[in-house]
């Protein structure tokens, strides 16, 4: 493949037009009909390009990105399945993205979220959703004013606090401070679950609720699930359902039926739709009977991302109700498989059967030797994009230093998995030998390693000052 | 293997005090330092801002993660070191000649559950 890393900017020449627009007709006015005040006086110093400059420009980048469509990319707690392409059919059908987001009366579209709403509360055990947040942490916070509203209309205002589990994603306490909220973390035991016991003393008055993800952070099944929630509606407090792990259920566990009381769902990673840069998010929050009269929280003018909403729908319809079951079952098979097959090289802190994914806490040989460093999760990570692999998420989470997390999802076949786990014993293999090999990687990507300190540090953020 | 300075006190969350008198100079250990990687981040509180034992008041980033800093006192944040928040590599560089805050404490005694040295050297080392 032919390295391109060009900027637009750099192609831009003086005087070179895409398209030339038409003069201002003599019947509007114009930037004449702009307030001075709101026009700017220079020209933006956009980039003069031809249309052929800006085709090859972003072609040429585009073939330079890594995907799910290119190959596997187990980034643990991001379930990248694969997108299917009659999603895409689908919304890109004139009847629906023809329309015009201050349409009103589109009955195609409103039995779109009717299903959608009932498929979903079917799915996860709630009463009804609203279809407004436009991601996953949008969501959380959605669901965490529905919890406070609430307790506001009972008059119980003395609620202004959270548990959150010290495993949670960090989108957890961020949405919790958003939303006004102060935190408390309760911690894990050995087995990598909330501790039941650390739990208790914290549930008083003061507690709005609880934010838990299950199966958690770790991939593993918050067994004591009931007891938790039996504890925490004993103590005035409403659950939180954090979606982000709902793939390993989808079909066989319901949060309702756990005693869940709100959540929301990523309809970009459990509903197969772009996930990430891709494409944008959707974040559907789900409430109990008893909360439906708060779910109308002002979040957003429009009903989410209806394009994204309406992929997520026809993933849900063609799977059916049978075979939306095998996802949960299949993406926890899969997973299960690779860490089985990778212990014996890869350290595993807590052995148990897992669900979708799980976290290994680095290499058991690293190959540190006198006057040589061992190989890193790091270093494993990077190397793997040599063997045409995207990395597992890594130094997450924060419960272990050397923390790569791997979620293989349902939707790559045995053979995918096969040759992943035989690179992997590779790389072990490697830096046992001689680690350098790994510190060096990856050797065959057009950049090696980006300096992200300097980046960090002293980020050029414009190409010209305008 | 970590540097641990004697004489100083060690929180659970890695950070050292250093008392002078009735002023606590507070920083993170090498220990903190190595495990965050390459800081490119100091978020610090304002000179006069409160600060309570085991809050937090402030936070680093590095390109592998950010991490809350919380006081191991109480009091009042007298001075603020300006060079680590312009300059966030000097705590890399030397995590205990390059303090991040100073406070006034409130409350001395809180110093009696921290850590000394050698109870920190086997902390970490667990």
């Amino acid at each position: 493949m032919k390295y391109y890393d060009k900027l637009i900017f750099e192609l831009s020449k003086p005087g070179r037009i895409g398209y030339s627009l038409p003069q201002t007709c003599s019947k509007c006015k114009g930037t004449d009909a702009i307030p001075a005040g709101l026009l700017r006086s220079n020209a933006p110093k956009l980039p003069e390009v031809s249309e052929v400059d800006v085709v090859r420009h972003y072609t040429n980048l585009s073939q330079m990105n890594f995907g799910v469509d290119t190959g596997f990319y187990p980034l643990g707690s991001c379930t990248m399945k694969y997108n299917p392409k009659i999603n895409e059919e689908i919304a890109a059908m004139p009847a629906f993205n023809a329309i015009h987001p201050l349409q009103k009366d589109v009955p195609g579209v409103d039995a779109v979220y009717e299903g959608m709403d009932k498929a979903l509360a079917a799915i996860t055990g709630m009463k009804h959703f609203t279809f407004k947040p436009c991601a996953g942490a949008h969501g959380e916070l959605t669901g965490l004013m529905i919890i406070r509203e609430y307790h506001m209309s009972r008059g119980d205002t003395k609620r202004t606090r959270i548990i959150v589990p010290d495993s949670a994603h960090g989108t957890n306490p961020a949405s919790a401070a958003v939303c006004g909220l102060d935190v408390v973390v309760v911690k894990s035991n050995a087995n990598g679950l909330v501790d039941v016991e650390d739990l208790k003393p914290l549930l008083d008055d003061t507690i709005a609720g609880i934010m838990m993800t299950n199966p958690n952070t770790l991939g593993l099944f918050e067994k004591d699930i009931r007891q938790i929630a039996d504890l925490v509606h004993a103590a005035g407090g409403l659950l939180y359902y954090d979606g982000a792990n709902m793939n390993p259920l989808i079909g066989t566990v319901r949060p309702g039926d756990m005693g869940f009381d709100v959540m929301h769902l990523n309809l970009h990673k459990s509903f197969s739709t772009p996930h990430g840069g891709g494409g944008p998010g959707s974040g559907p929050v789900g409430v109990c009977e008893k909360l439906v009269p708060f779910l109308g929280v002002n979040v957003s003018g429009f009903n989410g991302n209806f394009g994204v909403i309406l992929r997520a729908y026809a993933y849900i319809l063609m799977l059916g109700r049978e075979n939306v079951k095998l996802c949960g079952k299949l993406a926890t098979l899969g997973a299960n498989y690779i860490k089985e097959s990778l212990k014996d090289c890869y350290k595993l802190p807590i052995p148990t059967v897992c669900k979708h994914e799980f976290v290994f806490d680095g290499l058991i040989n690293d190959g540190a030797r006198e006057g040589k460093e061992g190989a890193a999760t790091l270093d494993v990570a990077k190397r793997l994009l040599d063997f045409g692999f995207h990395a597992p998420t890594i130094y997450f989470p924060l419960l272990f230093h050397q923390a790569i997390m791997i979620e293989p999802t349902e939707t790559e076949p045995k053979e995918t998995l096969d040759e992943f786990i035989e690179v992997m014993r590779k790389i072990a293999a490697e830096a046992a030998q001689d680690p350098d090999i790994l510190h060096g990687a990856p050797h065959t990507t057009p950049i090696s390693r980006p300096d992200e300190t300097t980046a960090a540090r002293n980020p050029i953020l414009k190409y010209w000052d305008a | 293997m970590s540097k641990i300075v004697e004489g100083l006190k060690y929180s659970d969350t890695h950070e050292w005090v250093k008392v002078e008198g009735n002023i606590a100079i507070i920083g993170v250990t090498d220990f903190a330092q190595k495990e965050m990687g390459e800081i490119t981040y100091v978020d610090c509180p304002d000179v006069d801002d409160e600060v309570e034992k085991g809050g937090e008041f402030g936070a680093l980033e590095s390109v592998k993660a950010a991490s809350d800093l919380f006081s191991p006192v109480s009091g009042t944040v007298v001075e603020v070191n300006e060079a680590v928040v312009d300059d966030p590599k000097l705590v890399n560089d030397d995590a205990f000649e390059n303090w991040i805050i100073k406070v006034q404490m409130s409350e001395a005694s809180e110093l009696d559950d921290l850590m000394d040295a050698s109870a920190y050297k086997a902390f970490i080392k667990e």
